[in-house]
């Protein structure tokens, strides 16, 4: 029985979601791992009880600082099938552009923190440097380069300048010759393929038993994406196919984000193109007794929102279940047999806007000697990709 | 498969189980079932259909504790939810945990937001609140201050 425990978090400044992992390792290779969450549980459904429906558009907004589009996206989506209402198209369109903006930054975001975790930090400098205009993009016509207050139910708050368009596209495309750099620097790289490759793999069946989503899922091979299922805002209506690997390591989903941001800037020039004229709100002012259920494909996969109401001011009842809540678990599958060097990279590879690892810290339980700190940790994971990349040089 | 014949199987596997099906729209239905159809009926989606378990949600009710399950049929876009009634006092349900494992922090969730106690479940401590919480105290009770 192995006597050493790696503790991972709780609390990380860059986290969203603080969480806390107890890896059990024996010798280098974990052999059982435990997770909790719930270190920084905000009451977001309680509260929500006490607001009115159009303040919980800014309430969810705050869930994720990230990712902060997607919860307001998938309960303006519930607040719609709760008032079995037809959203003006062109909000519909606006809706779209705004999820897939997201989706851009967000999927650059961990891509650098991966990089950064392998020991290749020109992939992290590049990932963050490339991010920035598509929060130029938000900042332009949102007013915000993050918790944009674009939605509200039966609608959005402002329309789109067309006059900013031309800029828009422009900025877009150039980002284009960047992913291809990107796919470049890590698809065809020998030693982050032989880093990240098989390493932390669920299969098929995993999914299904831990109901992951997202990029987790698509990774594995399970075609799951809200956005082509469910079709909801303008997702329908542009053509965009949904991205799939099947490896279920790290490299797959590494590759299915990186071909991702093709598809949405594929996905946003699209709607530029096609969007109508016309109203841009529907403004709801009574709400029925009723129940609604919305769901959006965010950067991370399925955000789920439930919302009851009574025919009062207020939800009498908002269910709130992020795409993390799921695929966290699903790490209890992948790190066991792995060992310490690729844990780092695995735990990561869900995206859980995971980067407390500088609080990590081997602790001899014997001696109750501190073993490695969460530097020596990322130092050893960035070491093991040096001597392969030198193993491939000398070959 | 199609929807018409996922209700038809609900119905079927349900036994006497059944209380209401509510076909709301193309894409949702809302499947009232007793407490003890729910083993049967979870199975027949998570296992037969392979149907993704998406989340459960409670509510307290005043008299007693309402429990979505909701499944997603990711291959037709198709949302099942299965509401269960609990009466008060005495809030326990199976917990289906021995057929999906993903049900483990939901039901815990469930458990010390509402006080529904799921029996056979393996581990059901805190997930959200700490652990000295007050024993009894239920947040989102509406029966308690």
């Amino acid at each position: 029985m192995s006597d050493k425990i790696i503790p991972i978090g709780p609390y990380h400044p860059l986290q969203e979601e603080p969480e806390f992992f107890r890896l059990r390792v024996d010798g280098e290779v974990v052999t059982d791992i435990d997770i909790e969450i719930g270190y920084n549980h905000r009451a977001i459904e309680k509260i929500s009880e006490s607001k009115s429906y159009d303040q919980v558009t800014f309430l969810v907004e705050r869930i994720c600082g990230i990712c902060s589009t997607s919860h307001p996206f998938a309960y303006t989506n519930a607040i719609d099938d709760l008032l079995g209402v037809e959203v003006p198209e062109r909000a519909l369109y606006i809706r779209t552009i705004i999820g897939e903006l997201e989706r851009l930054h967000s999927h650059l975001l961990w891509l650098g923190l991966a990089g950064h975790f392998l020991g290749y930090n020109t992939v992290w400098m590049w990932a963050w440097r490339y991010r920035e205009p598509v929060l130029d993009i938000f900042e332009r016509i949102t007013g915000n380069r993050q918790h944009y207050a674009m939605f509200k139910p039966g609608g959005i708050r402002r329309d789109l300048d067309e006059a900013d368009f031309p800029w828009i596209k422009k900025t877009l495309k150039s980002l284009i010759p960047k992913f291809d750099m990107f796919k470049g620097a890590v698809i065809d790289d020998p030693v982050i393929r032989a880093r990240t490759e098989g390493v932390g793999v669920l299969t098929k069946q995993d999914v299904h038993d831990y109901a992951c989503v997202g990029p987790t899922a698509r990774a594995s091979g399970v075609a799951m994406d809200v956005r082509k299922d469910d079709p909801y805002a303008a997702y329908g209506k542009v053509e965009w196919k949904v991205i799939t690997q099947q490896g279920g390591g790290v490299f797959a989903k590494a590759v299915v984000r990186i071909l991702e941001l093709y598809e949405s800037t594929n996905i946003i020039l699209q709607c530029l193109d096609k969007m109508p004229k016309g109203p841009i709100d529907l403004n709801i002012k009574d709400m029925p007794a009723g129940e609604g259920i919305g769901r959006h494909e965010a950067p991370r996969g399925e955000v789920f929102h439930y919302v009851m109401s009574d025919g009062g001011n207020s939800p009498a009842r908002h269910k709130v279940r992020a795409p993390s809540y799921m695929n966290i678990a699903s790490n209890k599958k992948a790190v066991i047999g792995e060992t310490i060097s690729d844990a780092t990279i695995i735990l990561a590879a869900v995206d859980p806007c995971y980067c407390c690892t500088e609080r990590m810290a081997v602790v001899d339980y014997k001696t109750g000697k501190k073993v490695f700190d969460g530097q020596d940790l990322i130092r050893l994971s960035q070491e093991k990709t040096e001597r392969l990349r030198q193993k491939t040089k000398n070959r | 498969m199609e929807k018409t014949q996922i209700i038809e199987n609900i119905k079927v596997r349900s036994g006497g189980g059944l209380v209401e099906i509510n076909d709301r729209s193309l894409r949702r239905i809302y499947v009232t079932i007793k407490k003890e159809a729910l083993p049967k009926i979870a199975r027949y989606l998570f296992n037969d259909v392979k149907a993704r378990f998406v989340t459960a949600s409670g509510v307290d009710t005043r008299t007693g504790v309402e429990i979505l399950y909701h499944f997603s049929i990711d291959k037709i876009g198709l949302m099942v939810s299965l509401r269960v009634i609990l009466e008060k006092p005495g809030l326990e349900i199976e917990s289906l945990t021995s057929i999906m494992k993903c049900a483990e922090w939901i039901e815990r969730e469930i458990h010390e937001m509402l006080g529904v106690d799921f029996k056979g479940h393996p581990n059901l401590k805190h997930l959200l609140l700490k652990d000295d919480w007050p024993e009894g105290n239920y947040p989102l009770r509406r029966d308690q201050q």
